[in-house]
């Protein structure tokens, strides 16, 4: 088998593809899916319609609380739907039908059913999204018991996980960065080469200090890291891929090693996930730690607009640097 | 195009035809600063249903509030917010309607009851019958209009918020925008039974049909409209047919659009339409042209004092978030 270079769009629409080829009860859902050929969709879905039909690529109305219940509904009746709720902010008018439902449907009947679906919602800044387009809200999923919540960086990950998350029997939140679906990288052709959900990767390894973090922030994370070579400063990137289930293992193994934890997020700072896994490595590695675990994110403003702002708002490669450079010191 | 038999109508019709302009001025001048790459976010632009907005607004007094989507620069325009002052927002510049940090899709101008353009679809409409209910509660003698998309009429909170306006008998004029797309999306493909009005009727609420191109029939059947709602005989239901004569968004190219659609369409749209009447009506083609020019003038200018403006100093990323609690980051700086 040999590997492509593709963007991510591509790469998740293949990933979508191998397994509706593979499952037939695999379908798809969301606003303008079948229009994909030119639509604000983009290549995310393109050709799909032609092979697979109106069954299973199915274009909805703008019914967002409906797209969310009627994938619930699916999963439950024994098929594995794909949702697409475009954005996380419009997810969010779905919010109830995925954590009220979805998430619990399997605990509160006792175990008598399973709800095997998958929600797509892109999260991140999009140049000039301002405060209803570019929002970050893995936290409010990671926080949610029931749901498994993954965030990939590569084209391979966004395929693997794609592909993990359709055959997975939980419900899974699949979250895209905006800005990565134009972006390329070498992807399998393997149909059976899959991403295992609550698995990290290195995507540098170092022995000074441990970097974590995930979608578009492991790959400042992976520049900045690069760039600090210069300084004799080795920094191991890990690119965490799965938020909940998150690879604890791996992090645990690499902080032990390096003594020292910097978390790098897109999203708010506070209360976002990047609190969750220092406060869980201060807990179990306090004796490993040579200082203080520290976190870098936005701050708790909305997103603003105008360039100036949003530059002030973003979280940099030039940022994440200073902050290795302050927990080196 | 039908015109009121009423003496002074010219004079509404020119005024009404100004307004037009300068919304098809701003939506076309903002795409060119658009792919010249000074605007951050992307547009929706309002061109080829102009008459709409306009003519609504024409009826609305400025104690009138408004309620938008993302579709809004032409209410914007219309409700009486500063074309200037929203060029400026678009290129994220000090002077802009929200300062810089809203951008296209979050235009307000609160001073003159425009209530603000919303990412979000039909959230406008249910915050429309909340501020419907704060002029009952203020006993304001004054009403909302909301204005709503096609496609957006299959979303939940547009069933909500006519039934809830209906019980409680508010002055709200929902204006339906039917451009006959929702993002790619004819939006018949996706929308059963015969459409927005029988929708509107289903709950008991007034509901009339108008070709949306014609500023003339907007104008009177708004007129009428708003007439009723202000005297007090609840919510109306106006569904104006139009069509939407760009992409989504500008840099949306219609893949999905049959070849010669937009064509047709062109000889239907509101200014020519508009100035088809005039001309008829004795108006005069030099006193059309001058209106024409002004307007694209006033943009042009509005869009230099845009680029001279400056960028938001960085600090007040951190301003307007909420009075308490700190909002740097971790509340440590
Ligand atoms: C709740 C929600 N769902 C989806 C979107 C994405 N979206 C923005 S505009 C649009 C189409 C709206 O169509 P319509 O209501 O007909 O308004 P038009 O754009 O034609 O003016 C979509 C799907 C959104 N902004 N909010
Ligand atoms: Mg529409």
């Amino acid at each position: 088998m040999t590997n492509n270079k593709m963007t991510h769009a591509s790469a998740v629409r293949e990933g979508l593809a191998e397994e509706m080829r593979r499952d037939p009860l695999v379908w798809a859902l969301g606003e303008d899916l079948s229009t994909a050929h030119g639509g604000t969709s983009a290549d995310q879905y393109r050709g799909l319609i032609d092979e697979f039909g109106e069954k299973r690529i199915v274009n909805t109305p703008i019914s967002e609380n409906t797209i969310m219940g009627a994938a619930v509904g699916a999963a439950v009746a024994g098929t594995r739907p794909v949702a697409d709720l475009r954005m996380a902010d419009f997810a969010m008018c779905a919010v109830d039908e995925l954590v009220n439902q979805a998430a619990k449907i399997r605990y509160m009947f006792g175990g008598q059913a399973r709800v095997p679906l998958v929600v797509r919602q892109a999260i991140g800044v999009r140049k000039g999204g301002a405060a209803q387009h570019s929002q970050s809200t893995e936290a409010w999923y990671i926080h949610t018991p029931g749901l498994v919540v993954v965030a990939p960086a590569t084209a391979a990950d966004a395929k693997g996980l794609m592909k993990s998350a359709i055959r997975a029997d939980d419900p899974v939140v699949y979250m895209e960065h905006k800005d990565l679906w134009m972006a390329e990288g070498e992807v399998s052709e393997d149909p059976e080469e899959l991403v295992e959900i609550g698995k990290a990767s290195i995507m540098k390894s170092g022995s000074d200090l441990t970097l974590v973090s995930w979608s578009k922030m492991a790959l400042l994370s992976l520049e900045a890291a690069k760039i600090l070579e210069v300084d004799n400063i080795s920094v191991e990137v890990i690119n965490l891929r799965s938020l909940w289930p998150w690879d604890k293992d791996l992090v645990y193994k690499s902080v032990s090693k390096t003594g020292r934890l910097l978390v790098a997020q897109e999203s708010v700072q506070v209360a976002g996930f990047g609190a969750e896994i220092s406060a869980d490595v201060t807990e179990n590695l306090n004796d490993q730690l040579k200082t203080h675990v520290r976190r870098i994110g936005a701050p708790r403003t909305p997103v603003p607009y105008a360039e100036t702002m949003e530059n002030e708002y973003r979280v940099t490669t030039e940022r994440i640097i200073e902050k290795v450079k302050e927990l080196m010191s | 195009m039908k015109a009121k038999n009423s003496t002074n109508y010219p004079d509404r019709i020119l005024e009404m035809y100004k307004t037009m302009t300068l919304i098809r001025a701003f939506e076309e001048i903002a795409e060119e600063a658009f792919d010249a790459g000074l605007v951050n976010g992307s547009i929706h632009q309002y061109i080829g249903e102009e008459a709409i907005g306009t003519a609504v607004c024409a009826n609305l007094k400025r104690s009138d509030y408004i309620l938008s989507n993302h579709r809004g620069h032409g209410h914007a325009i219309a409700k009486g917010a500063d074309p200037e002052a929203m060029m400026k927002e678009l290129l994220g510049r000090e002077g802009g309607t929200s300062g810089g940090k809203g951008g296209s899709m979050h235009i307000a101008d609160f001073s003159v009851g425009m209530l603000g353009a919303n990412g979000v679809l039909a959230d406008g409409l249910t915050m429309g019958v909340g501020a419907a209910q704060a002029l009952v509660l203020r006993e304001e003698n004054a009403i909302v209009a909301v204005f709503v998309g096609d496609g957006t009429t299959n979303r939940g909170p547009f069933y909500e918020a006519l039934n809830w306006a209906m019980i409680y008998k508010l002055p709200i004029l929902f204006v339906c925008e039917n451009n006959t797309y929702a993002s790619s999306t004819a939006t018949q493909t996706v929308t059963a039974g015969p459409g927005p009005v029988a929708r509107a009727e289903a709950f008991g609420m007034p509901a009339f049909d108008v070709d949306g191109n014609d500023v003339c029939a907007v104008d009177e059947i708004a007129g009428t409209l708003i007439e009723k709602i202000r005297n007090g005989h609840g919510p109306h239901f106006l569904h104006a047919r139009t069509y939407r004569i760009k992409g989504h968004i500008s840099r949306d190219k219609m893949l999905y659009r049959p070849e010669g659609e937009t064509e047709a369409h062109l000889v239907n749209e509101p200014l020519l339409k508009c100035k088809d009447w005039m001309i008829k009506n004795g108006i005069k083609q030099k006193e059309i042209d001058d209106i024409s020019s002004m307007a694209y003038e006033q943009i042009k200018e509005a869009l230099e004092a845009a680029k001279n403006a400056p960028f938001p100093d960085k600090t007040l990323t951190y301003t307007d978030v909420q009075d308490l609690g700190n909002p740097y980051l971790g509340g440590s700086s």
